[in-house]
């Protein structure tokens, strides 16, 4: 049997990539929108939330305003050989668009119910501001960031709109689960359209089982 | 060995602008909630910035907006206990006073210094606990160790008892009395209660929306505290206004009484106060006709509450607070006050 696996693969190769991006961006971001002032800060709110927010296909269509081949960013990233439209490594950029603001915004909630004391006593006992960062913060912070990280990850591996609008739909080449579960449907194939609905369940349930499972084990730890 | 503290700030409500030193031994600045006194702590920690000022410990400068420095919090060296102690939860009580060795180097040296503290604080056994699985008292000893260890120049202490059960709270007041002494070093605790401070401090500092009203060795500042706020603060409870007469007599228009004072009066008195524990029936001297109100028990005292003949009807009831042992059995005609015992007020 030769069954094409490719979109299983290209779709997990998206999300974790699309997901490890995310993950240290939209900490840097909240952790850093926390300190601007309060008008900046808005403004910049706004902007990086806009992709949860907007249709998927409308931040595609941004994304191709941008990096499309006859576009000025498009043809000059395309000297390095790099062209984000029509390659799978184009689906990355399309869903770490899509699923920063889930990061973003549950890692700014996660630093904002951080207690302030808890730093601001390392400090004064000479503790690095990157220790108390990593030991202290992340540790404190590690429920909202942990929850966050798992969000962008499934929007990430469900992302469609914004995938197809910027990659499109190229069998071996820039298929995802999500686009071919269309592609299958669209095309009355009906059987194989359920294999990859059964396999992103499978997937799905397996991510959101460990995690409960991890955070069953450590308030197992705390209680201890 | 002292602490210089000259700073501004301007603050949503009030300009904080304090200026004082503190030496060796316990100073409590003390004050109501949110006269900006915990704020000066921060100051001196380096986690709030002032506008402008200075401020030095033992001759070095750790802020001075005119010459342009501010260190960092970690190159400080002062110790701060938060009100809720600010343990890392995510750490055993071995970590958290190893984050206090962070200084030091040599691992024999930390592991050593570490067991020294955990049997200096009582500790011994809960090395492995997290913060939450300890006592209040067993956190704050875990928090002063971790302060400690880090061998500070000076302690901040931010109402270090406000997250205790009552019932602890007078062994711990003892217990970390005895402890600061033995540090040595200046000690700058911030409190609203007038007992804590009285309790342990040399000498208190009273401040009122964001200004320092007086700073005084303790004893003598709840003898004469000198100003309506710092004589509210020291648990006055009769305050009124007055004029000065002459040199030792003063007019009290609301309770239609003159009184004699054993301090000299100047000019410029406002108010004078009495404390609900200096009236009393024997007492000869500013003896007046009153009249019984209320009365009010405790468990070992009573509260009772007068008014003068002569006093104005708008003017409060006077409170008179006495051992139960010591009432008498009928409320008595007259009440006099000792002429040393009148607080005399200024601006």
């Amino acid at each position: 049997m030769n069954f094409d696996w490719y979109p299983l693969i290209n779709s997990l190769r998206i999300a974790a990539i699309s997901c490890v991006l995310v993950f240290f961006t939209g900490i840097f971001f909240a952790y850093y929108a926390a300190r601007l002032p309060r008008t900046v800060k808005g403004v910049l709110d706004v902007i990086l939330t806009l992709p949860m927010v907007l249709p998927p296909t409308v931040c595609g269509y941004f994304l191709l305003l941008v990096f499309g081949v006859k576009r000025p960013l498009g043809i000059f990233l395309m000297q390095f050989g790099v062209k984000f439209v029509m390659t799978w490594y184009g689906g990355v950029l399309a869903a770490a668009v899509v699923a920063f603001p889930l990061m973003y915004r549950t890692a700014r909630g996660a630093f904002e119910s951080f207690d302030k004391t808890l730093a601001y006593s390392g400090q004064t006992l000479g503790l690095s501001n990157t220790y108390i960062f990593w030991r202290i913060r992340m540790p404190a912070c590690r429920q909202g960031i942990m929850a966050g990280t798992v969000l962008a990850f499934a929007r990430a591996l469900g992302e469609y709109g914004a995938t197809s609008m910027l990659i499109g739909y190229t069998p071996g080449k820039t298929a995802t689960i999500s686009t071919t579960v269309y592609q299958l449907w669209r095309t009355d194939d009906e059987k194989g359209a359920m294999f990859w609905v059964l396999i992103n369940l499978a997937i799905s349930t397996v991510v959101l089982l460990s995690v409960n499972m991890l955070e069953a084990r450590q308030k197992k730890a705390v209680r201890a | 060995m002292s602490l210089h503290v000259d700073v501004r700030k301007r603050l949503d409500s009030f300009t904080l602008d304090v200026s004082f030193t503190a030496g060796k031994g316990i100073t409590s600045l003390l004050g109501a909630s949110g006269c900006g006194k915990s704020m000066t702590l921060k100051f001196i920690a380096g986690i709030e910035k002032p506008d402008e000022g200075r401020i030095e410990l033992d001759g070095r400068v750790l802020f001075d907006s005119a010459a342009g420095i501010n260190l960092p919090p970690q190159k400080r060296r002062v110790g701060y206990l938060f009100q809720n102690y600010a343990l890392f939860p995510n750490m055993t009580v071995r970590q958290n006073i190893l984050c206090g060795l962070n200084r030091e180097k040599d691992r024999a040296v930390k592991e050593t210094r570490l067991r020294e503290m955990l049997r200096m604080m009582q500790l011994e056994g809960l090395e492995e606990r997290k913060p939450a699985q300890l006592s209040g008292g067993q956190q704050q000893r875990t928090a002063l160790a971790r302060i400690l260890v880090n061998d500070p120049q000076i302690l901040l202490l931010d109402e270090p008892f406000s997250a205790l059960d009552a019932h602890l709270r007078d062994s711990l007041k003892v217990e970390m009395r005895d402890l600061l002494e033995r540090f040595g070093r200046e000690v700058l605790m911030v409190t609203h209660d007038r007992n804590e401070a009285y309790n342990m401090s040399r000498e208190i500092a009273v401040m009122d929306k964001g200004r320092l009203l007086t700073s005084k060795p303790t004893k003598e500042l709840f003898a004469d505290p000198g100003s309506i706020p710092a004589a509210v603060l020291t648990g006055c409870k009769n305050i009124t206004a007055a004029r000065r007469v002459d040199a030792h007599t003063v007019e009290v228009p609301e309770w239609g009484v003159r009184l004699e004072t054993k301090q000299r009066v100047e000019e410029r008195l406002c108010a004078v106060g009495i404390r609900a524990h200096y009236f009393n029936p024997a007492a000869q001297q500013n003896r007046f006709p009153v009249r019984f109100v209320e009365e009010m028990e405790e468990p070992f005292e009573t509260i009772i509450q007068f008014r003068y003949a002569a006093q104005r009807g708008d003017s409060p009831a006077i409170w008179w607070r006495l051992a139960k042992d010591k009432k008498p059995p009928q409320f008595p005609g007259e009440l006099g006050i000792a002429a040393a015992n009148i607080l005399l007020l200024y601006e």
